[in-house]
């Protein structure tokens, strides 16, 4: 156990800090969930992409900086205490890339993932249907293939990002026979093809975070079948892997969440504002988890680099670091009192705003990613053991 | 950066947890409930074989010189199976001898601590009580500003009574006398602490194992037991709250095991790191025998049933070295007065707080 960081890691991380200290705007972004908003972003990744920082541990030919994941939790701690915009593409190049890096062939790899790192092309996900939510394996879209390419018809829904990204990936059933997981296909389509019809969906505040999303025989080349035709399911467990054990949520996010957190209670100290006598133990405790999410991963990452795999324990993750987010997010709103219901145009809001648009983010975290509840069955079946019927 | 354990060192661990597999079984935990002293003179001499007494003992004074990253992987296999041996009043005894300036009390001491052929234990303020101070041959306690070094005949035991048959507790007296004295002052209370901190982690480290084993024996359990046809381990009721433990138990192996390097390196952050692995750790065991005991039902409220050997140990555990009100004041003394260093990993908070990020997801 060596819980130091070496001379380069160190020099990487005053870099980092001096780059980003000297790029991320000022004034926050408008949200990527409105129009304005998602180009703001994609102009921020473009500048991220060319001082070299859009996804460090990538090869340097995919847009990458060819760091390890260690160098990336470094970039990803500088980057939350930089106060920098969210990831507009997260689903690319969290999820989608390192999934490609895995799975994916030569020419996929040439052809994806340089624009994924640039946000050229921006990525949604489809893997929920109306009747596919978290029974995923009762998805009923087809891909039937024809020549060179695949026919889809069927529907997705929840697809974040679907309002304004440009291609999406998700499970399609390639065998019509098929039933559950066999017979799925993993397949990458353009959204702009003829057939396809985006509905963007509003979430709980108003933002079109996500969308319904139609095919009616839409073709898709071949050439972007991702993996196996029929192993979809597998290549989709390896997204999911990063999605709810390492990449998707890095640990400073919560770092500097509770942190801000700590900054808060003291402003409402000083400001003479009533503060519930239990509240100095919650502020700690959301500290206190945020570092243990965080120190896990550090342990995660040991075990990756020396050639191990995230199995289901990423379901642990995922219902950790969901619901501190909520914990950090509830603590805070009840500190901000009077103010915590104030939208962030209202006039008094100051920072309450930004709060509140952060509760209601963590509300969709055990949802989304597969529901906590779906994670416990996960736990509880293949780490302690206990009977699926 | 490697976060993570060597080899040899989950070698040493597998061979520990396989020698108390065979040897510290439940029946046997029972039986030493019995007994008068409760602690076993030819047990206590086989764990010396194995060298767990004096692990951190340097080699040239016959121990393994090993640090507390090797010893939080045994202790986790100690409180596996329940062993209430001083393992852990000897490991604190052991770190505060190695500590003190003048060299001679751990000349005299260490070498006999790492044959087998002595026991140590330390008070300290946080508890009126001292586990295992009945067997121990040198006791360190402090006069309210002197920590002496007191041999058996210089201590008078009042003996306490502990819900756990495995717990011996005993309020402390004795006469101060100069001889006795080995240090003052601050360099007394730094003792002090350094010492609350490595037998805190050791019952951190002893919790997870509990956690462990209780989670282990329900759903051991509720994979066997039938009702309404079907095992009740395929219900989600009973998968969620085995799951929820499970959630508990990971992430308070990761504050223990970092609070192990930070105890074994001085680390500035020790004392509310090691906080939060006994705040974690004793969490997670403690909510791990409230849903063995639910799972397992009315048979695990018998006396007969093993549920209480380790739902009782991780009561203990909680209450040794600082209880919880003891570590969550310190842990708020950390991270919300900043008057205890209280570091976090990796990230650094800007003095200025940036404009939080817009675009959500």
């Amino acid at each position: 156990m060596d819980l130091t960081y070496t001379p380069e890691q160190d020099a990487f991380r005053k870099e980092a800090r001096a780059w980003l200290e000297a790029n991320v705007p000022a004034a926050p972004l408008p949200s990527f969930d409105i129009a304005e908003g998602f180009e703001a972003h994609r102009a921020w990744e473009k500048k991220l992409h060319a001082g070299g920082y859009a996804m460090v541990p990538w090869p340097v030919e995919y847009g990458g900086r060819g760091s390890d994941l260690l160098e990336w939790l470094v970039f990803e701690e500088e980057y939350y205490r930089a106060g920098a915009p969210g990831r507009v593409n997260q689903n690319g190049i969290f999820l989608l890339g390192p999934t490609i890096m895995e799975v994916g062939t030569p020419e996929q790899k040439a052809r994806f993932l340089p624009k994924m790192a640039s946000s050229e092309e921006v990525w949604a996900q489809g893997w929920s249907e109306p009747n596919a939510g978290s029974d995923m394996a009762a998805i009923q879209s087809t891909a039937i293939r024809d020549g060179d390419h695949y026919v889809i018809n069927g529907q997705k829904t929840w697809a974040s990002r679907g309002a304004y990204a440009h291609w999406l990936f998700g499970l399609f059933r390639t065998d019509p026979d098929s039933t559950r997981h066999k017979g799925l296909s993993f397949i990458l389509s353009p959204l702009d093809l003829p057939g396809i019809t985006v509905r963007p969906i509003q979430k709980i505040n108003g933002k079109a975070a996500f969308a319904e999303v139609f095919f009616d025989d839409v073709r898709v080349p071949a050439e972007n079948l991702l993996g196996e035709e029929g192993a979809g399911w597998n290549v989709a467990m390896a997204t999911a892997g990063f999605e709810r054990g390492l990449m998707l949520r890095s640990p400073a996010r919560f770092q500097s969440t509770a942190a801000r957190l700590v900054d808060l209670y003291h402003a409402t100290v000083e400001r003479g504002d009533p503060v519930a006598p239990g509240m100095r133990d919650r502020v700690a405790r959301c500290w206190m988890d945020a570092e243990a999410y965080t120190l896990n991963t550090y342990q995660t990452v040991t075990r990756l680099l020396s050639g191990g795999k995230i199995g289901a324990e990423a379901s642990l993750n995922k219902i950790f670091w969901s619901e501190l987010d909520i914990e950090i997010h509830e603590a805070a709103l009840e500190l901000l009192g009077p103010r915590a219901e104030l939208d962030p145009r209202s006039p008094a809001a100051g920072d309450a705003g930004s709060w509140l648009d952060g509760y209601i983010f963590a509300l969709s975290g055990p949802i989304y990613a597969g529901t906590n509840q779906i994670q416990r069955n996960i736990i509880a079946e293949r780490l302690l053991g206990l009977p699926r019927k | 950066m490697e976060f993570g354990f060597s080899e040899d060192q989950l070698l040493l661990q597998q061979t520990v947890r396989d020698f108390l597999a065979g040897e510290c079984t439940p029946e046997w935990v029972r039986g030493q409930w019995q007994t008068e002293t409760g602690r076993s003179p030819e047990f206590w001499s086989q764990l010396s074989e194995l060298g767990l007494p004096g692990l951190l003992v340097s080699e040239t004074q016959g121990g393994l010189g090993m640090d507390e990253t090797d010893l939080v992987l045994l202790m986790e296999e100690i409180g596996r199976v329940g062993l209430a041996e001083p393992l852990t009043a000897t490991a604190v005894g052991v770190g505060l001898l190695r500590s003190l300036g003048d060299a001679s009390l751990a000349d005299a001491w260490l070498p006999k601590v790492a044959a087998g052929d002595a026991i140590l234990a330390v008070a300290h303020p946080a508890s009126p009580f001292v586990a295992d101070a009945h067997v121990a041959d040198l006791l360190i306690a402090s006069d309210g500003d002197s920590l002496h070094a007191l041999p058996r005949a210089a201590l008078r035991l009042e003996a306490q009574t502990s819900n756990d048959g495995s717990q011996r507790l005993f309020r402390v007296d004795f006469d101060a006398r100069d001889e006795t004295r080995i240090a003052t002052g601050r360099e007394a209370r730094a003792l002090e602490a350094a010492a609350l901190d490595r037998g805190a982690l050791c019952s951190a480290a002893q919790a997870l194992g509990a956690c462990d084993q209780l989670i282990a024996l329900a759903a051991d359990y509720a994979g066997q037991r039938e009702q309404f046809g079907v095992a009740i381990g395929s219900f989600q009721a009973v998968k969620h709250m085995l799951a929820d433990v499970r959630v508990k138990l990971e992430y308070a192996r990761s504050h223990v095991y970092r609070a192990a390097n930070s105890v074994a390196n001085d680390a500035t952050g020790r004392s509310v790191d090691v906080s939060m692995a006994k705040i974690a750790a004793c969490e997670a065991a403690l909510l791990a025998g409230r849903v063995s005991l639910q799972v397992h039902g009315a048979i695990g409220y018998t006396y007969e049933q093993d549920v209480h050997v380790w739902m009782k140990r991780a009561w203990s555990l909680d209450l040794a070295f600082g209880d919880a009100v003891f570590h969550r004041a310190r842990l708020a003394a950390g991270v919300i007065d900043r008057s205890l260093p209280a570091e976090s990993f990796g990230y650094s908070h800007p003095q200025r707080v940036p404009t939080p990020t817009a675009g959500l997801g």
